[in-house]
């Protein structure tokens, strides 16, 4: 059998799991260590959990709350959100997780890349590239929560990424973030062809179809927030994760 | 007494973690040789680069010890990804000498054989049991492991491999010899699955 990773990605800010659309309107979801605990009972394949307030106040990562998270955590676990030293990717390591997503490092601080994946390997350095459209369609790379942009090609973004040791690159839609209506189908082809790491796509799915959609289109693993958070049609909060029987009749699961 | 090795790569406490969600309560991560000297059993964790791990190794002061407990005096250890990778005699990766434990040495994917498929071979993926082994029975159906490697095992000796896996074409992912144990996949991540194979090692 063939597994497609189908993961959840949940959102921390300030201690609290939020979920926002389009990078905006973050609500309160509830204790992220509680829906660690039922992610892992429901046996997610993998978990990335960012932490998007800890760029914003300038504040490093919470190394407590990873250890809780970590603790109920027996599947990968990714994790990111203001790191910017080697010491903290190794004491994130240390903590549980198996991978750091960086994502701010990637513009201020390159060599943290190069270094990190020297010492700890490529396949525990994860970059988020998050990216959004200007008035006029281009394609705009932007971080820290969508604040900073950045005009530059993805593709010739990621090559550079990839040569200073990044091992798995997350495609990120702010224009999709939390819309329930499928991934951005065209980029995350353009990006997966080019790119020699996995690509994770992330914005937009609402349903398994969905994912088997960014699958068909080069994706090598598939995330998502809203949908596993999400029950439709009244987006009331319930936390779910398919069954075996589910990905496989979605062929996200196959021989 | 399960002792981690802790030699300053990554991924200690999951390790713990798991074994204390199997009910090993009697687990330490430790760097200390007095706590290897004292281990009933070992566990030789790694994530990363096989030089910088190994080098932690010589650095934590901790190779000579190790050699002991293993080989002279046939403590079980389980190696689990770099661990195993280390425990080869050498590998592609760097220029480092392995452990040696493994008539094997540590290669990278045959990128030419994987069919357009990406490296780091990272996921899940099934494994087939090779032979009879006290970890997991032979005729265990659907066992799958969370991987995240771009280098594996290659063994010289077919009598040593435990467990493969298919990723383009078949690779090791597990190796045995006597009281020495390898597994290139995550079994303090990969859930219920890695609660087996864990509790099975425990229990030895």
């Amino acid at each position: 059998m063939k597994y497609t990773r189908v993961i959840p990605v949940l959102l921390i800010d300030d201690g609290a799991l939020v979920k926002s659309v389009k990078f905006r309107n973050h609500k309160y979801i509830g204790d992220p260590i509680n829906a660690v605990k039922i992610f892992n009972e429901k046996r997610v394949d993998e978990i990335c959990i960012l932490d998007i307030s800890a760029s914003k106040n300038g504040r490093s990562p919470d190394m407590e709350l990873l250890k809780d998270l970590a603790s109920e955590a027996f599947m990968p676990l990714s994790y990111g959100g203001g790191i910017s030293s080697l010491e903290e990717i190794k004491d994130i390591l240390y903590n549980g997780a198996e991978k750091v997503v960086l994502q701010r490092a990637v513009f201020d601080k390159p060599d943290l890349i190069t270094q990190a994946s020297r010492q700890f390997g490529s396949q525990s350095i994860v970059v988020c590239i998050d990216y959004d459209f200007d008035l006029f369609g281009r394609i705009k790379v932007v971080y820290q929560n969508g604040r900073k942009k950045v005009r530059v090609s993805i593709n010739d973004l990621i090559k550079k990424l990839v040569a200073f040791g990044a091992g798995e690159i997350i495609l990120q839609s702010v224009n999709k973030d939390g819309t329930l209506d499928g991934y951005d189908l065209k980029v995350i082809s353009e990006v997966s062809k080019e790119c020699e790491v996995p690509v994770i796509a992330l914005g937009g799915a609402g349903s398994l179809e969905n994912m088997k959609q960014a699958v068909d289109s080069g994706a090598s693993a598939v995330a998502a927030g809203s949908y596993f958070i999400y029950q439709m049609p009244h987006k009331a909060v319930l936390i779910s994760y398919p069954d075996s029987d589910q990905l496989i009749e979605a062929g996200l699961i196959y021989s | 007494m399960i002792t981690i090795v802790d030699y300053n790569v990554g991924n200690l406490l999951s390790i713990s973690n798991m074994f204390k969600k199997i009910g090993q309560k009697d687990v330490l991560i430790s760097n200390r040789a007095e706590d290897i000297q004292k281990a009933e059993k070992l566990v030789l964790p790694g994530v990363g680069h096989f030089d910088y791990g190994m080098n932690s190794l010589k650095t934590s002061g901790l190779v000579e010890i190790l050699h002991q407990r293993v080989v002279r005096e046939r403590t079980p250890i389980l190696g689990i990804c770099l661990g195993l990778q280390l425990m080869t005699q050498g590998s592609d990766e760097g220029e480092e000498m392995g452990l040696g434990w493994f008539k094997a040495k540590t290669i990278g994917f045959d990128v030419s054989r994987l069919n357009g498929q990406k490296i780091p071979h990272m996921g899940w993926s099934d494994i087939e049991v090779s032979k009879d082994n006290p970890l997991l029975p032979s005729n265990s159906l659907n066992m799958r492991y969370y991987f995240v490697h771009s280098f594996h095992v290659d063994a010289e000796d077919d009598k040593q491999i435990l467990f493969k896996c298919h990723y383009g074409y078949d690779f090791v992912a597990g190796m045995q010899s006597e009281n020495i144990f390898g597994v290139q996949f995550h079994p303090e991540k990969s859930h219920k699955y890695g609660m087996v194979l864990l509790s099975a090692f425990a229990n030895l």
